[in-house]
């Protein structure tokens, strides 16, 4: 085990999947002589040279439709796109062509390709190079969608999801790129489609997904020593495949659902669960379940405002209070 | 060559000799573009018969291009075409039955009925896909000759497209960047001169849609006659040598007619008569077999070939027509490499 920041995770994932395997490539706006605008890949283009790690111009739709010609002709390429933000102007190959084909062709062809992004606020970037859009992916059919809170799993997940035959949207979230943590040395691989049971409670279960986790476990903490709430927590790490099991067991033990979530309010992943909740297992619930998320506006770049917006550990134990209450 | 077109050749860097032009060469680009031509008037009138259902894009009247290029192709080769994509899947070797039945949503179609008209596919045959959103395939095909490179193949891919995805900014995206990483793909605007229901001329900056804007990225620019079928396989052949040998991509603009409307639901009464009948003149059909006849073809051959065409495509049109609906068991398959759809445990 060795301590790693979340973005040294990215590049320590990106370099065991390619060591492994000469069909990974790796390809994105100033990824490989810069080392990426977060300096997430820094290295790659030393150790795996001009052919394998490729900077582009700036230009989504290409790099994400090369990614996709790329893997139905036998590779496994890894594109970037810079903030999640962009995927806005590349939409049609993610949304229309590579969740799509396989699909339509009867299953003609796969495609194997991962596309990492930045993903997120915290950062004071403003509306345009914040949001967290794991919902979008999250609502279009062939995509699957993953989500890390820890440099373990950034490393873990992104190898599994390179390795995985169908396209997977990696969102890692840019304001936990300096949070470090403790990452296997050796190969790792983590499951995609399992949730992370972070601690056990017998009141109330938070589900939270990437920087909202640490915000939930904060908060968790605080419902213990200052009110006397056990609370459990649970990373889901992955919407499609999503860990429903997991969660429903854990609620169901509960009798109550707090979800964490960054994105806007309409349609973000957590209504989703508290569907899935209600059909399942309504008459196991000993309360309405609560959706925690920013509010629906475009996201605010001054510090306060953003601070303001964003779920905070505050805002979940208040939620929490009240459910429980 | 007629006059305004302009042509120019891209001599082999190895010395190769482009592929002579044969007697047995000229027959099998008679007998593709009459394939291409009766299963797309079969499907017109299996439309009209309403046996097919949603939306067609027919290329009547195109029919040089997609042969030219499918005749010149290694069968390795990568097509990626448009949703009018009938002709290019059938030329690379899909089965007509596969055609006609995936029109009809029967389940001889070639996806089952899962794709329709405008995605057919056959990979196998290395028919990469017909694509929908306009421009989204030339990135795509970017991608596969990006792999092609990589892998060290020799494969080229070849992407075909319509005048109006010149003004699409994924068209000058996927241009840019087959060029800086010089990849082997043949760019092919196959320019109907109908962006849809408007005149490309109406909504372009230039004359020659791609031809013109080429030099932008450091391409020549390469106006064909697109209704010359041996003018098109012999600047194919040129292109995927160049291709083969890392010069890099090329960007042809090959002129033509649709003889129809842009889909099934347009009549194309916005076109002038006048024009209308001199396309019509320059049919690539009847204007090659006038062509063989005077190189002394023996008239006997191309009836032959005119049965034999004939009768696949009413075999062709039974088999789909006897074919049952599309089997609803395979809705939720395949969606994902393991054959399922399941987004949770």
């Amino acid at each position: 085990m060795a301590e790693l920041t979340y973005r040294d995770a990215v590049s320590a994932g990106i370099a065991q999947e390619m060591r492994r395997d000469h069909n990974v490539v790796f390809l994105g706006e100033d990824i490989a002589a810069a080392g990426g605008v977060f300096k997430a890949t820094t290295g790659l283009l030393d150790e795996f040279g001009p052919d394998r790690v490729k900077d582009t111009p700036i230009s989504e739709q290409a790099i994400v439709g090369a990614a996709m010609g790329a893997a139905m002709t036998g590779l496994r390429p890894i594109a970037e796109i810079m903030f999640s933000d962009f995927f806005a102007v590349c939409w049609d190959l993610v949304a229309n062509q590579i969740a799509k084909t396989r699909y339509m062709t009867d299953g003609q062809c796969s495609f194997p390709l991962v596309i990492r992004s930045a993903n997120g606020g915290g950062s004071r970037f403003g509306a345009q190079h914040s949001q967290s859009v794991e919902n979008w992916a999250m609502a279009i059919p062939g995509l699957k969608v993953v989500a890390p809170s820890t440099p373990a799993d950034v490393k873990g997940l992104l190898a599994a999801s390179v390795r995985d035959p169908d396209p997977v949207m990696f969102f890692e979230q840019k304001s936990l790129y300096a949070t470090k943590g403790e990452v296997p040395d050796d190969e790792h691989v983590e499951p995609l489609g399992k949730a992370r049971v972070l601690r056990d409670g017998g009141d109330v279960t938070i589900a939270a997904l990437a920087a909202m986790v640490p915000r939930a476990e904060r908060a968790a903490k605080m419902l213990a020593q200052d009110y006397g709430i056990s609370a459990a927590v649970i990373d889901v790490r992955s919407l499609v495949p999503l860990d429903t099991t997991t969660i429903l067991e854990h609620v169901g033990k509960t009798g109550r659902l707090v979800t964490v979530e960054e994105n806007p309010r309409l349609c973000g992943w957590g209504a989703e669960l508290a569907s899935i909740v209600a059909e399942e297992i309504f008459w196991d619930l000993d309360g309405p379940i609560v959706r925690v998320t920013t509010p629906h506006i475009p996201l605010p770049s001054a510090d306060a405002l953003e601070d303001a917006a964003l779920p905070s550990a505050e805002r979940i134990v208040a939620a929490v209070r009240q459910l429980v209450d | 060559m007629e006059e305004g077109f302009l042509a120019r050749t891209f001599p082999s860097t190895s010395g190769n000799a482009p592929t002579p032009i044969d007697d047995d060469l000229r027959l099998k680009l008679y007998r593709m573009m009459l394939r291409a031509r009766h299963m797309e008037q079969r499907a017109y009138d299996l439309f009209m018969q309403n046996l097919v259902k949603g939306t067609s894009h027919l290329a009547l009247g195109q029919e040089a291009v997609s042969t030219g290029f499918a005749a010149a192709m290694r069968s390795d080769d990568y097509t990626f075409c448009t949703y009018r994509g009938h002709n290019h899947t059938l030329l690379r070797g899909a089965s007509m039955a596969g055609i006609l039945g995936e029109l009809m949503g029967r389940e001889c179609g070639l996806m089952r009925g899962k794709g329709g008209s405008m995605h057919l596919t056959s990979v196998k045959h290395g028919a990469m896909g017909s694509y929908a959103i306009v421009g989204a395939h030339l990135p795509i095909a970017t991608g596969a000759a990006w792999s092609a490179q990589y892998r060290g193949t020799q494969q080229a891919a070849v992407c075909f497209f319509g005048d109006g995805t010149t003004n699409i900014g994924a068209f000058h995206e996927a241009l840019n960047f087959a060029v800086i990483w010089k990849l082997p793909v043949v760019f092919v605007c196959e320019n109907n001169m109908y962006m849809e229901y408007t005149p490309i001329s109406d909504v372009t900056a230039v004359e020659n849609p791609a031809a013109d804007r080429a030099a932008a990225y450091g391409l020549e620019p390469v106006l064909i006659d697109g209704n010359d079928v041996e003018l098109v396989f012999e600047t194919a052949s040129q292109v995927l040598t160049r291709a083969r040998e890392g010069g890099g991509p090329s960007l042809i603009e090959a002129k033509t007619y649709r003889h129809g409307g842009h889909s099934r639901a347009d009549p194309g009464k916005y076109r002038p008569d006048d024009e209308v009948a001199a396309w019509l003149e320059r049919d690539p059909l009847p204007r090659y077999r006038q062509r063989l006849g005077k190189l002394g073809i023996d008239e006997a051959a191309l009836s032959k070939i005119e049965a034999e065409v004939e009768a696949e495509v009413d075999e062709a049109t039974e088999t789909a027509r006897n074919s049952p609906a599309a089997d609803t068991s395979i809705v939720e398959i395949d969606v994902w490499a393991d054959g399922g759809s399941a987004w949770r445990n």
